[in-house]
Formats: structure tokens, C-alpha cells, sequence
């Protein structure tokens, strides 16, 4: 069985807030659900599947079943970190594929900038790995540090490199109203910005942003009867990479293992494609993951996104044209419903004209939970056109 | 400055290591069945799904995988000052998240694959904590 074409993305809402202290949690997963929701032309009594992570609070899906007064069918509470909500759209066009549901809304929302204090953590104390990675000062950008100075070290990758990434995304983010950095830096900035963990710099990091997001995920008939224009899910792939035994292998993701199935279910290649949200927790995740997704060679990253190579709307990978978590929004500590939102932006035509790529028909999306340092669940989208 | 020395958990799928740690000896899990060294430390092969492991002493000895300079700890590495996490691969194979500590060499010494060696730091009440620094 293949989801190619069996599901469409007829709805998506980023919430435009980036510190939301005024509401609880589950009030941001309804607000933005009946943005989604809105877009799409439907109602909340038309949800029969519902989708959710971590950072939905209390049972999860059980919980916000109640508290929104949904009637479901079908409940999936996959948890993979920020790359669930991509997870989330490929087993949603399964669940519509096996009909176990015709609507399925997915949800994200967290409070990380104004209450940290609340912000649910994948750290856990319990793990099998914590005495052995916890009790060693571990934090987010450490971790990643380890990956990117690996990098370095094996393809001589360069920090002036990695802040190309971040050039290219704050470029795009000048011109999102709602994005939470809007100034245009330059390499040297990032490069003087202040160390946080070597190799990385503090703008070598995503931002912390409140803010959540949805999508709404429907069977073609459904998205054929709506006068929205929706997007086709084409391909999808996911999977875990680890710390092998010990053997981690640190210039890599898990973009190796999720891109080919998401590739060959689509039934394109990195070629093809027009337009990536590319997941951007650091700069060093943009570049694995370009290598990883097949866009270069590996340990050509560095060399790859020179020259405007990411810029919108003429570079040769045009990618995270809202800004990203680089520079827009990265909302409970979660790039991947962001990812999608902002691919569906540009194969429906709708992103900022100054951005927009024209003619955008083959979309990819590409979330990674969890860190480039440990480990990681990974997942990719193909998306096109509604005729794609 | 000393590092921290934080809490842990001694468990039935680590135990074996941790006590190993307080004689002194690094105690690694090989596989009864396919003889991978294990790590981290547990009562199962994730080569081979084999339940059967057996401790083995290693030699304490390997090198610099990776490493970074974390400029802002958090919990009980807050107040601990820039700190250096690292990846050490062992003899045996295995690549182990550890601290590197600095004495008497600085920051500026840091380079992979250099030589590093085991230290054991060890407080009241809590799993004694393996280390590096740089082998003599």
C-alpha cells in the first residue's frame, strides 16, 4: 500500500503569537486548531482523527479529545519529538488510506519562552541512557556541538559555513511580520555572536518561542468538495537513528534512513524538488540534513550552501522561506509543524510574495526530534500541487 | 574547579558497572552470544537481541571522538563555569559521552583523537561518575 495521493493537507495555521503568557496550553491547541480548521472550510464536528505529541498536556489525545468535544474514530499520539507533527501527517494519510477516518487534525502548542517551568522535556530521568549522558552537564546546544564539531573535523566544514544558514534564513525572516528576529544578520555576525557550546554561536541557535500551530489532513473526496485550494501528500518516510551500540556516528541524521521511502513513495528525487522546509534547531542540523536528504554529496554541505545557494527566490534550495526556527518561530521547542505549515504556504502560492517560489509544484518537509548529539526521530514529507 | 558530581541511578541492567566503578575498574557488558562490547551498560545485546551478557574489565584508555565547550550548564552544572563535553571512544570500541577534565592542560589543548585516559570521581551517596583527561 502506498499514501501517494490517498490524503490532501486542506488546512494549516501557524498561531502569529511568539510569547503567549495569557493562555493555558490547551487553549492554544484549540485556538489554533479552529484556525486550521477555518482554512480548510470545515468545523470542529468534522474531525474524526485526531493527532498529538508530547506537549499536549495531561492524557494527550485524551485530553484534548475532551476538552475540544471531539467524536473520534481514529487517535494517534505518536511522540518523536518536533518531527512528530510530520510523522503525524504520513500516518494520517495511512489512517484515511485503511478508513479509520475521512478528517484528521494534528496539534501543536507550548509555552517555552514565558514558562519555561512548563515545558515538557524528553530528558527524562528514567531513561535506560540517563546515568550516562544526563549526569554529564548534556544540554541541547552541547549536543549538537559535539555533531557539528565532528563535522568539522571529518569534512572540514567551516563555522563561516554553518552561518550561512542562518544569513539565508534571517533573510527570509525580514519579511514575516510575525517572525521573532526580523533583522538581516551577516556571517560575521553570527560569528561574533557570543559563544554558547564551541563550535556553536548563539546565532548559530533556533529561537524559543510560545506559539503552536495545526494542520488538518483529509481523503481526497473531502478535499475536492472544499473551495480551498489543498495540497497533495505524496510521499512520507520516518525512523529513529540512535547511538548504535555506542558506535554513534555523529555527521549524520536520520534524514539517511526517513528521505529514500519518502523519496520513492513520491516517486521523485532531491532533483525535483522545488522548495524544502528544512528542520533548523541549529545550523549544524540544516547541514547534515542537506547531505543526508541527498540535495549533496556527503560532507559537501559546507561547500553547498554558499552563495545564496538557500535564498529564496533563486537559490538552488530555496528553503525555510518564513524564517524558520532560525529566525521565525520554533514554537514548545518543536520546528516540525512549522516545517509543514510554511510548505503548504508555498505550493498553495501563499507565501510572502518577496520569498515565493514561482510555480512551486514539488514541496519536501523534514523534521528531526530529539538531538543530532544522542538520538533523534527523523521524518520526512514529499508534498505537491493539488493536481501534483 | 572540580565538576559536579550528580545524582544517578543504579539499576539492575547497570549495577555490575557501577560497582566495578567504585573498586576502581571499568566494568563493560560483552555479548555471550556475538561477543559485541556493549554500551551504554545493560543486560542486553542490541547487536544480536541476546539476553546473556558477561563483564569484562577494560583498559580505562582511548581517545578524543569529540568534544565541545558548553558555555552555559543548567541543573547542577549552572554555577559550574565553562565545562568540556565530549564523546571518548574507548579501546574496546565503544564512543561514551564523558567530561573531559582540563588539569593541568587548558582549553586551548583540546584536539581529536589525542590520548585520553579514565578518572573515577566519586562522592557520598551518589554512583561514582566516569571521567577523562588526558593520558600521561
Amino acid at each position: 500500500m502506498t499514501i501517494r495521493g490517498a490524503a490532501f493537507i486542506a488546512g494549516a495555521y501557524e498561531h502569529p503569537r511568539r510569547e503567549i503568557p495569557d493562555r493555558s496550553l490547551a487553549q492554544i491547541h484549540a485556538e489554533v486548531a479552529a484556525g486550521a480548521l477555518a482554512d480548510a472550510g470545515l468545523e470542529f464536528r468534522d474531525v474524526d482523527g485526531y493527532f498529538c505529541a508530547g506537549d499536549a498536556p495531561g492524557f494527550g489525545a485524551i485530553s484534548m479529545a475532551d476538552y475540544l468535544g471531539l467524536r473520534l474514530s481514529h487517535v494517534d499520539s505518536t511522540e518523536t519529538g518536533g518531527s512528530s507533527y510530520l510523522v503525524h501527517v504520513g500516518h494520517a494519510a495511512q489512517a484515511i488510506a485503511a478508513g479509520k477516518c475521512r478528517v484528521a487534525l494534528v496539534t501543536l502548542a507550548g509555552k517555552p519562552r514565558t514558562s519555561p517551568g512548563e515545558q515538557r522535556t524528553s530528558a527524562l530521568p528514567d531513561a535506560p541512557e540517563g546515568n550516562f549522558e544526563l549526569r554529564y552537564g548534556i544540554t541541547t546546544p552541547g549536543a549538537y556541538a559535539l555533531a557539528a564539531r565532528r563535522h568539522m573535523y571529518e569534512f572540514g566544514t567551516t563555522g563561516a559555513q554553518l552561518a550561512e544558514i542562518k544569513v539565508a534564513a534571517s533573510i527570509h525572516a525580514q519579511h514575516n511580520p510575525n517572525a521573532l528576529l526580523q533583522q538581516v544578520v551577516s556571517v560575521e555576525e553570527v560569528l561574533e555572536s557570543p559563544m554558547v557550546a564551541d563550535p556553536l554561536h548563539r546565532l548559530d541557535c533556533c529561537v524559543i518561542t510560545d506559539g503552536g500551530g495545526a494542520l488538518v489532513v483529509v481523503h481526497p473526496d473531502i478535499a475536492r468538495s472544499l473551495g480551498r485550494r489543498s495540497v497533495k501528500v505524496l510521499g512520507h518516510g520516518e525512523a529513529p537513528k540512535h547511538t548504535d551500540n555506542g558506535r554513534i556516528d555523529l555527521t549524520h541524521t536520520g534524514a539517511v534512513f526517513s528521505g529514500p521511502p519518502a523519496f520513492a513513495e513520491a516517486g521523485v528525487k532531491p532533483a525535483d524538488i522545488d522548495y524544502a522546509s528544512i528542520y533548523d534547531s541549529f545550523t549544524i542540523t540544516v547541514l547534515e540534513t542537506i547531505e543526508d536528504l541527498g540535495f549533496c554529496a556527503r560532507g559537501e554541505g559546507g561547500r553547498f550552501v554558499l552563495d545564496g545557494a538557500l535564498v529564496a527566490p533563486d537559490g538552488r534550495l530555496p528553503f525555510n522561506t518564513d524564517g524558520g526556527g532560525l529566525c521565525n518561530n520554533h514554537p514548545s521547542n518543536r520546528g516540525g509543524m512549522t516545517k509543514v505549515i510554511e510548505a503548504v504556504r508555498q505550493l498553495r502560492g501563499e507565501a510572502h510574495p518577496a520569498v515565493q517560489i514561482r510555480d512551486c509544484k514539488l514541496a519536501l518537509a523534514h523534521g528531526t526530534g530529539g538531538s543530532l548529539g544522542t538520538r533523534m526521530g527523523s521524518a520526512t514529507l514529499i508534498l505537491g500541487q493539488e493536481d501534483a | 574547579m572540580s565538576l559536579p558530581i550528580p545524582p544517578g541511578r543504579v539499576s539492575p541492567d547497570n549495577r555490575e558497572h557501577f560497582e566495578g566503578l567504585q573498586t576502581g575498574r571499568l566494568l563493560l557488558p560483552r555479548c555471550d552470544r556475538c561477543a559485541t562490547v556493549i554500551w551504554y551498560p545493560r543486560h542486553f545485546c542490541p547487536a544480536c537481541g541476546s539476553l546473556e551478557v558477561s563483564w569484562f574489565e577494560a583498559t580505562g584508555r582511548g581517545t578524543l571522538h569529540s568534544f565541545s565547550i558548553v558555555r552555559r550548564g543548567q541543573g547542577p552544572y549552572a554555577e559550574a563555569g565553562p565545562y568540556v563535553l565530549a564523546y571518548v571512544e574507548l579501546e574496546e570500541g565503544p564512543r561514551l559521552m564523558t567530561n573531559l577534565l582540563l588539569e593541568p592542560a587548558g582549553f586551548d589543548h583540546l584536539a581529536i583523537g589525542q590520548a585520553v585516559e579514565m578518572v573515577i570521581e566519586r562522592a557520598d551517596g551518589v554512583p561514582p561518575l566516569l571521567r577523562f583527561r588526558r593520558a600521561t
